[in-house]
């Protein structure tokens, strides 16, 4: 409102501001049309050196980095040109992961745990890029790269157990459902706060590179999550000290039920956000296994000679709901998933390795079975452990272990007071 | 009190400086970071001669983002090194907070001890050197409230650098407050009269070498019969020296560490002198004293023979130029003093 304190003859004639709130452009309901979205072809994007400054290649953020083309054949400067072995151990990862997203939502909605989240149609992300990493390399993931501990082969009893917060969770019941903290294959506890793992991921990274070591780090959060202040630090602290790091920020269209123009991707890409920083930036169709496994190799080359951090926007799409908590059929238009232009990123590697005579689909069905029996398998081991809520699974008094490494004499009261308690009510709480 | 014979003056600064070099000098993990603390030695000097001593990857200048400095100490200590990363002032905590409360203070937590953040967190804190809202707060309660951290605030050179060494090598995060208005010289709570300096102060003499003072110990720095005053940071100074002048017999007790708190001394002592005052800097609604109040009721209720005093900071935002005003000073100890004292 213009204030009344100017004389009227004072006052310029303009006209009245407007608020723009981003809309995506699908609701439920609406037809799906992504012919806006722009995809370049495969092979066309170049590929600079490692050794190339990063203000050379500022380009490379606001194309993208694809080798799978429309016929299934890798092409281009990009194609990391695997052998048949590594396709077909991706592609079994990747099914690996779809196979345990599909066993643990069904086993949160049978009630055996309280919360689980997909990462359908994510899959190449985190597994293509645990192939070109090494195993020693340090990762500080979100909550949606269980691709990562699968493809280091990381055990799926021991993650269901954790799924569980049964007997035999690692992390004794204290953290929720697929918050998995697994030191031994150099990855990261997840926190449930955003972004908190980027400049997380740096510090390691510093201490990597401050004591001469050779390994690096790598960690991802999603489009979203790049608008918390953690981000833009993590941005700058890599930039200023040029961390062997590696940024992955997975931008599957949808963080919950804002579209990705909350973030920002109505005015840019994410990639461009490496441009201010001055670090390296990288725009990679996600559901293509070999551009994720290709722009990573690159960027951890980059960052094992001294190059400094890499910033990669990995281009796919949540194909499910965000977790179990959700409905997407609410936010968005059910025709969306099947609409997406990039596909399913385990058909076009299946459909590569058929290409190239080294798969076909009968292998891959009976490959989908055997995998499904194996989390099977897995999934009756660990409920043997037992299952949430199905009793205690812990000692009651273990709740207060770990707040500090030794118990100060606050937490040791409160510890008797709850014992206590338990004993005076009689509950049905077996102590162990 | 030490195994170094060997000690000399040293004012708070000297002292932090010393406790950073002496554990530096021992583990090549400590590392110092912070806004100006390399090259310049940070702005109240504190950091001064690490850098050239013990080089740039070791002790380094850092972006201006404290939610950057606290998550990077946390992904050093992941790694496996021990980051005593500094805030330059208490005030510019806040854009920390999550990665100290939800990440530093929940990692062992969250991840069964598998990760740990064995961090120490500087940071000068306090009022009454004309610093205005933004160089002057007491944001300790923030800190106290919060699960898996410990809160530290020392009162002389002595304890400052045996306590910094014991918070160093603790394996869960701290945070360590530096009284900036006591870095030079205790202070009496009379800003209107000449500074005192620690040359003059038996705490001002201290060991050269390795010591450290175990966290979750209280001090008695007077013993005394009448009432028990509970106080950490400048404030010990100031009520000393209220009680001093008023002629009252009271048993000053120096917190030294809010978390984990030595509640037995606090016991041990409210029970026999059957009245307890409560002093500190910080603003008074859901200020630690509040905490301290609700331990000394329920432990001491029988033993109390006038009601428990709390003498704090008001819920202002901290004053420029009525900072005296704001100040729980001589004369706001002096009349609680009265009021706990009336029918003694």
């Amino acid at each position: 409102m213009a204030s009344d304190r100017v004389p009227a003859h004072l006052k310029p004639n303009l006209p009245p501001l407007s608020l723009y709130v981003p809309e995506p452009k699908f609701r439920p309901g609406d037809t799906v049309d992504f012919t806006q979205v722009a995809i370049p072809a495969a092979g066309e994007t170049r590929r600079p050196d490692t050794a190339d400054r990063a203000d050379s290649f500022t380009d490379l953020a606001y194309q993208m980095v694809r080798v799978l083309d429309e016929n299934g054949q890798a092409v281009g400067p990009w194609n990391p040109r695997l052998s048949p072995d590594m396709l077909r151990a991706m592609l079994r990862s990747m099914a690996l992961v779809r196979a345990f997203d599909e066993r643990m939502f069904r086993a949160q909605r049978q009630g055996k745990t309280s919360f689980y989240m997909k990462c359908t149609g994510e899959e190449a992300v985190a597994v293509a890029a645990a192939f070109a990493l090494d195993y020693e390399d340090m990762c500080f993931p979100s909550y949606r790269q269980q691709g990562l501990l699968i493809a280091r082969g990381w055990s799926m009893v021991d993650m269901m157990n954790q799924i569980y917060s049964n007997t035999a969770d690692r992390l004794h019941g204290k953290q929720l459902p697929i918050m998995y903290s697994v030191k031994e294959a150099g990855f990261f506890s997840i926190s449930g706060n955003l972004a908190t793992q980027y400049p997380q991921a740096v510090g390691w990274a510093m201490a990597s590179a401050a004591k001469g070591d050779t390994r690096i780090a790598a960690t991802w959060c999603g489009e979203g999550s790049t608008a918390e202040g953690d981000f833009h630090s993590a941005c700058t602290f890599a930039s200023v000290y040029r961390a062997p790091v590696i940024f992955n920020v997975v931008n599957n269209q949808w963080a919950i039920s804002s579209f990705s123009g909350f973030a920002g991707a109505e005015s840019t890409t994410f990639a461009a956000r490496a441009v201010g920083y001055g670090i390296a930036g990288l725009r990679v169709d996600g559901n293509d296994a070999l551009a994720v496994y290709a722009a990573t190799a690159w960027a951890a080359e980059r960052a094992r000679t001294n190059q400094g951090p890499t910033l990669i926007e990995h281009f796919t799409y949540r194909a499910e709901g965000h977790s179990t908590s959700d409905d997407p059929g609410q936010y968005r238009s059910a025709g969306e998933p099947t609409a997406w232009p990039l596909g399913d990123p385990i058909a076009r590697l299946k459909d590569h390795l058929i290409a190239i005579g080294e798969w076909d689909e009968e292998r891959h069905a009976a490959q989908d079975k055997d995998l499904a029996e194996q989390v099977k398998a897995a999934q009756k081991e660990a409920e043997a452990n037992g299952v949430l809520g199905h009793g205690l699974h812990q000692p009651l008094d273990s709740l207060f272990d770990g707040v500090f490494e030794e118990m100060p004499w606050h937490l040791r009261e409160q510890q008797a007071q709850m014992i206590a308690e338990e004993t005076a009510s009689g509950r049905p709480w077996a102590r162990k | 009190m030490t195994d170094t014979p060997e000690s000399t003056r040293m004012n708070m600064i000297q002292a932090i400086n010393s406790a950073m070099d002496v554990m530096m000098d021992r583990d090549p993990d400590i590392v110092v970071m912070g806004e100006d603390v390399g090259y310049f030695g940070g702005v109240f000097r504190a950091t001064a001669g690490l850098q050239s001593k013990y080089g740039k990857t070791r002790v380094f200048d850092t972006p201006i983002t404290e939610c950057g400095i606290i998550g990077v100490a946390v992904g050093m200590g992941a790694y496996g090194l021990r980051p005593v990363p500094e805030i330059q002032f208490a005030d510019y905590i806040y854009p920390a907070l999550d990665q100290l409360v939800s990440e530093a203070a929940r990692l062992r937590y969250r991840s069964a001890g598998e990760f740990t953040a064995p961090i120490t967190v500087r940071s000068p804190f306090g009022g009454g050197i004309f610093g205005g809202q933004t160089h002057s707060q007491s944001p300790e309660g923030i800190f106290t409230h919060v699960s898996g951290i410990k809160t530290v605030i020392p009162s002389t050179p002595y304890d400052a650098k045996g306590l910094l060494i014991a918070a160093i090598e603790d394996n869960d995060p701290t945070i360590f407050f530096e009284p900036k208005r006591i870095y030079n010289g205790p202070f009496d709570g009379h800003w209107d009269r000449p500074t005192q300096n620690w040359s003059q102060h038996p705490a001002g003499d201290v060991p050269t070498g390795y010591y450290k003072i175990e966290l979750g110990k209280a001090k008695v720095v007077r013993p005394g019969e009448a009432l028990t005053i509970l106080a950490y940071g400048t404030m010990v100074h100031v009520a000393l020296s209220v009680i001093a002048e008023a002629g009252v017999d009271a048993e000053v007790i120096d917190l030294r560490t809010l978390v984990p708190l030595d509640i037995e001394t606090i016991e041990a002592s409210v029970q026999k002198t059957g009245r307890c005052m409560i002093v500190h800097e910080a603003t008074r609604t859901s200020g630690f004293g509040a905490e301290l109040s609700a331990l000394v009721q329920e432990r001491c209720f029988y033993h109390l023979e006038a009601p428990i005093e709390r003498v704090t900071g008001f819920d202002t935002p901290y004053p420029h130029s009525l900072e005296w005003a704001y100040f729980p000073g001589p004369v706001r100890i002096g009349e609680a003093l009265k009021k706990i004292m009336k029918d003694a």
